[in-house]
């Protein structure tokens, strides 16, 4: 285990600037020893350059990095007790297996490295390719030999920089599920780079969503997707229907809102909107289809509409919906055999649970964070179509 | 449809249908057309080498050493028996040795500057790097020569040495500087991040990556050095000679075979040599 | 102890200490101190003495002493044009021959010679670890006048009975085409294996036959390779003194010979400087207007 006690990682009012571009604005995080965290965010949104800047491998503009109540972000890389695996690995191409993971060791002044070095290679299953030579190995493996190399000095805190995004989307998965499971043996503080929204939500115990530099929000997995607290996150986590509201009215524990003419509740709690104007969001599977009756009664939370598309996925089925005041918004039906598939040009009622929406501040652009082309299963949604 | 066929099954059997013999020919010829010009292009390039190699076995008539006249292995079993030949050999060695370190030196350290650092004065420093190497030898020469009369110094050893070391830097700056381009720096960084600092990262990582690109500039700068006549001929002042000065000298005065004995061993020994470093690169790209 | 995640969501920046290293700064002025002090000092020195050099007056035994004699530049072209020109005339004539013989060469080793590409351009080279000198003096036999070549030449009719190579432009040219070859057929070599086949093939499809192909995607694609590799040979042979003294005569001396019969024989320094300038300032020019002229500046 790590020497000491295992500390937080902290960063405050890190910043780093490159010429008149701002990569790293002004970033204030507490990471919690021992837990999975992902920062997650578009390409170019400043996750390298942070942990670059952790590492000690990027100098901050402005800002501390802190590991416990030890400020550490003027010492040099090869004096913090944090370790990374490399975008692209960057394993040493003249050096065995067993030398490259060894390296940390040797470096420290270490004697004896042959059992650890054996040990580690056990824990990522590469007993035997001690003898090889980097170029000699699979993708996979080499993101294991990255892997060993910086965990067998049992650092503070393990950057890992989209450590799986050479890999395809099947040894991804394997891998995700394997870095879990060392995660939980070797108890340290992994912090996990990734632009894949589905691979920060399978492996993390908190995930911070950044953007443009900034970090939007933070939280578990579960709080995210349920409560995202922007556009940016509601569009980039998931999908989401974004439509304009205004406010009508309060009870105890509800906001009431009016879409063109429908009444909408939403918990009070579910909204980060101030003013009138708001935006109001529902996640697609959260969405109830249901063939308009004549005789219904205009409820709470109702949307009538025409089916516009319908694509039949398998596990689910898509359907796109024409509002009636005119705006497309998506929903998705399980395809559990209690329902009937719609088929395009039926009228439709769509309903949701009140505990099911959110509020968001109506004056963002509603396409922020919208994910246009991820190689992951997400199909493209704009989170409304207007 | 049926040329398709054909097509397709030609590549697994024989083609179904028989062309004329001369029109196949002329297909041969013409696909391999660039190999066997390029093959022509490399015999013409090694015909002096057979004639170098040939004549150095030749028991010449007379003071020259251009007909032959009968086999005969005197010339290399009594390679020194030339005055002055072998002293020459050595002299060239060892200038081209000491030029050599120090030009791989100077060159290694600049190229290290040029690809890792931006200072002001960069662009300069390139076109410095640039200059000598298109100008040629008879400047380079009579320029030296013209600053050693002007300052007084005596042409010999020193001033010869001078010369090797200006005209080689140059060209070991590119040839390491394309190596240390070719290097990615995460990997120095990944070493600074396991625990190695400035020094170490330095010796088990730089080092080594870039050592062939060194190794390469110090054969190419001792070969140059080695080989270079007409600006040492401007440096050397009357007493001190080189081997290819040596070769200049007899060439008015009459050719010894010993001399085509030097130059088949010039050859052998390094193309042994470059071949070895190939053959050692190719099989650590394999493993 | 854990604390629970935290993170101040998208405040504004606020000012804070600014810091910035500066050790290191003086280390890259260090790297370059010897070796550019030795380029200055016996490179760019010597030049300027080279032309000052070329501005003096005086005579062997009394020594020179600068008057700022611009003539010397005058007389000197009056006296020695005929070789500069012929230096240029011979070179350009080398360098084409050179290119003819080298493009080939190494498009076949590039495209052609698989896993052998290394062993190959280590066979192109090697002809040239024998001594400059020497392996000119094979020209000279293979070149001589009972030589196989020669007789060869003489039975088929294209050399009258007593015609000969040795002493003639041909063989100079000859010597200067062989001798600087690996400084074409590496740099070409180079831009060749740049190339990627698949694009070579593309083009083979595109265009109607192999050679609108080639002149459309691979020529211009290697020119890179084709500027350094003729600059690299030009200039040296531009150069030449040995090949004019071992393979030709009087009548086909070339600017090297006179510089070097005029500083080493004659002791005649201002002259021989003057054409030295000379013939430095047209090669610059020349290497300028060449590399403007085909877009290639990634030479320097
Ligand atoms: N050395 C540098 N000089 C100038 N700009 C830089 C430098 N490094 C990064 N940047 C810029 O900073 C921004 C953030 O880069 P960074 O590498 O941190 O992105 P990222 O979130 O890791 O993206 P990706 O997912 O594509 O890896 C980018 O706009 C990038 O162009
Ligand atoms: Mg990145």
């Amino acid at each position: 285990m790590p020497e000491g006690s295992l500390q937080d990682l902290r960063l405050v009012g890190l910043t780093k600037r490159f010429g008149a571009m701002t990569a790293v604005d002004d970033i204030e995080l507490t990471i919690p020893s021992g837990s999975f965290f992902a920062l997650l965010g578009p390409s170019g949104c400043g996750k390298t350059t942070t942990l670059r800047m952790v590492a000690g491998l990027e100098e901050p503009t402005t800002g501390a990095i802190l590991i416990g109540d030890q400020d550490i972000s003027r010492h040099k890389p090869y004096k913090r007790p944090v370790n990374t695996v490399f975008q692209n690995y960057a394993l040493f191409p003249h050096l065995d297996v067993f030398e490259n993971v060894a390296f940390g060791l040797r470096r420290r002044g270490v004697r004896n490295v042959k059992q650890q070095v054996d040990e580690m290679l056990d824990l990522v299953e590469l007993s035997g390719f001690g003898p090889r030579k980097p170029a000699q190995l699979s993708g996979g493996q080499q993101q294991r030999v990255a892997l060993a190399r910086a965990l067998i000095n049992r650092p503070q805190v393990l950057l890992l920089d989209e450590p799986l995004g050479a890999l395809d989307l099947k040894l991804r998965r394997q891998m995700q599920l394997e870095l879990k499971r060392i995660q939980v043996e070797v108890g340290l503080t992994f912090v996990h780079v990734t632009h894949d929204q589905e691979e920060a939500m399978t492996m993390a115990d908190c995930i911070a969503v950044m953007n443009a530099g900034h970090i939007e929000q933070l939280g578990s997995p579960t709080d995210l997707y349920d409560n995202p607290s922007t556009v940016f996150v509601a569009n980039f986590l998931g999908q989401s229907n974004l439509v304009r509201a205004q406010v009508t009215g309060t009870d105890s524990d509800n906001l009431l809102l009016n879409v063109q003419g429908n009444r909408v509740v939403v918990p009070r709690a579910r909204s980060r909107a101030e003013g009138t104007e708001v935006l109001l969001g529902v996640r697609p599977e959260k969405l109830h289809l249901a063939p308009a009756s004549a005789d219904a009664t205009p409820a709470a939370n109702t949307f009538t509409g025409t089916v516009l598309d319908t694509s039949f996925i398998g596990v689910s089925t898509q359907y796109v919906v024409r509002t009636a005041w005119g705006q497309e918004v998506t929903a998705f039906a399980q395809n559990d055999g209690r329902a009937a598939l719609v088929p395009p040009g039926a009228d439709v009622v769509l309903s949701w649970h009140p505990e099911h929406g959110f509020c968001l501040d109506a004056s963002e652009d509603l396409t922020a964070g919208v994910v246009i082309d991820d190689e992951a299963d997400v199909r493209p949604t704009a989170g409304a179509r207007t | 449809m049926a040329t398709a066929v054909a097509a397709a099954s030609s590549r697994v059997a024989k083609p179904p249908v028989k062309r004329p013999a001369g029109e196949a020919a002329w297909r041969w010829l013409r696909e391999h057309l660039v190999v066997i010009y390029a093959a022509l292009a490399l015999l013409y390039m090694f015909l002096p080498i057979f004639v170098v190699v040939m004549f150095s076995f030749n028991n010449p008539a007379g003071r020259y050493n251009f007909t032959w006249q009968g086999f005969t292995t005197k010339n290399w079993t009594n390679v020194c028996g030339v005055p002055g030949m072998c002293s020459a050999v050595t002299l060239s060695l060892k200038i081209g040795v000491l030029s050599t370190i120090l030009a791989t030196l100077f060159g290694t350290l600049i190229a290290f500057a040029i690809v890792r650092h931006r200072f002001y004065g960069r662009t300069a420093t390139n076109m410095l790097i640039f200059l000598p190497m298109a100008t040629p030898e008879v400047v380079m020469g009579s320029s030296l020569l013209a600053l050693f009369i002007n300052m007084n110094v005596s042409l010999g050893f020193t001033t010869i040495l001078v010369a090797h070391i200006l005209f080689n830097i140059s060209f070991v700056v590119v040839t390491v500087k394309a190596r240390l381009q070719g290097l990615d720096p995460r990997l120095e960084q990944a070493a600074m991040d396991l625990y190695a600092n400035e020094w170490q990262t330095f010796r088990r990582i730089t080092l080594p990556l870039v050592f062939p690109g060194i190794l390469a500039a110090a054969l190419l700068a001792f070969s140059l050095s080695f080989d270079d006549f007409i600006i040492t001929n401007f440096n050397a002042g009357s007493q001190t000679v080189t081997f290819p000065m040596f070769v200049w000298g007899a060439a008015q005065r009459g050719i010894p075979a010993q001399i085509n004995v030097i130059g088949t061993l010039m050859f052998t020994i390094a193309l042994v040599v470059t071949l070895a470093v190939t053959l050692a690169g190719r099989r650590r790209a394999h493993r | 102890m854990t604390a629970a995640p935290t993170a101040r969501i998208a405040s504004p920046t606020g000012p804070a200490s600014v810091v910035r290293r500066k050790r290191g700064r003086f280390l890259p002025y260090w790297l370059l101190l010897p070796g550019l002090a030795w380029l200055i000092i016996f490179f760019v020195v010597p030049m300027v003495t080279l032309l000052t050099t070329s501005l003096q007056t005086g005579d062997p035994f009394n020594g020179y002493s600068l008057t700022w004699h611009w003539a010397n530049y005058s007389d000197a072209l009056r006296t020695y044009h005929a070789q500069l020109i012929r230096s240029f005339e011979y070179a350009a004539i080398a360098t084409v021959a050179a290119l003819l013989i080298a493009y080939p060469l190494a498009y076949a080793i590039a495209f052609k010679a698989g896993r052998w590409k290394n062993v190959l351009l280590v066979l192109v080279v090697a002809p040239f670890f024998t001594s400059f000198l020497v392996r000119t003096l094979a020209w000279e036999t293979i070149l001589s006048d009972n030589g196989f070549v020669v007789r060869v030449l003489r039975d088929v009719g294209l050399l009258g009975a007593n015609g000969r190579l040795l002493a003639t432009p041909v063989a100079v040219v000859c010597g200067l085409t062989y001798n600087f070859l690996p400084f074409m057929t590496l740099p070409l070599y180079a831009s060749l294996e740049k190339i990627d086949p698949r694009l070579v093939h593309a083009a083979n499809d595109l265009y109607a036959n192999s050679f609108t192909a080639f002149w459309k995607v691979t020529w211009p694609m290697s020119m890179p390779g084709v500027v350094g590799g003729t600059l690299l040979t030009f200039i040296p042979a531009a150069g030449d003194f040995v090949n004019v003294q071992f393979l030709g005569a009087p009548q086909q001396q070339m600017i090297g010979n006179v510089i070097q019969s005029r500083f080493l024989v004659a002791s005649d320094y201002p002259v021989a400087s003057s054409l030295s300038v000379m013939l430095m300032f047209l090669i610059l020019v020349l290497v300028v207007v060449y590399i403007r002229r085909a877009g290639t500046e990634e030479l320097v």
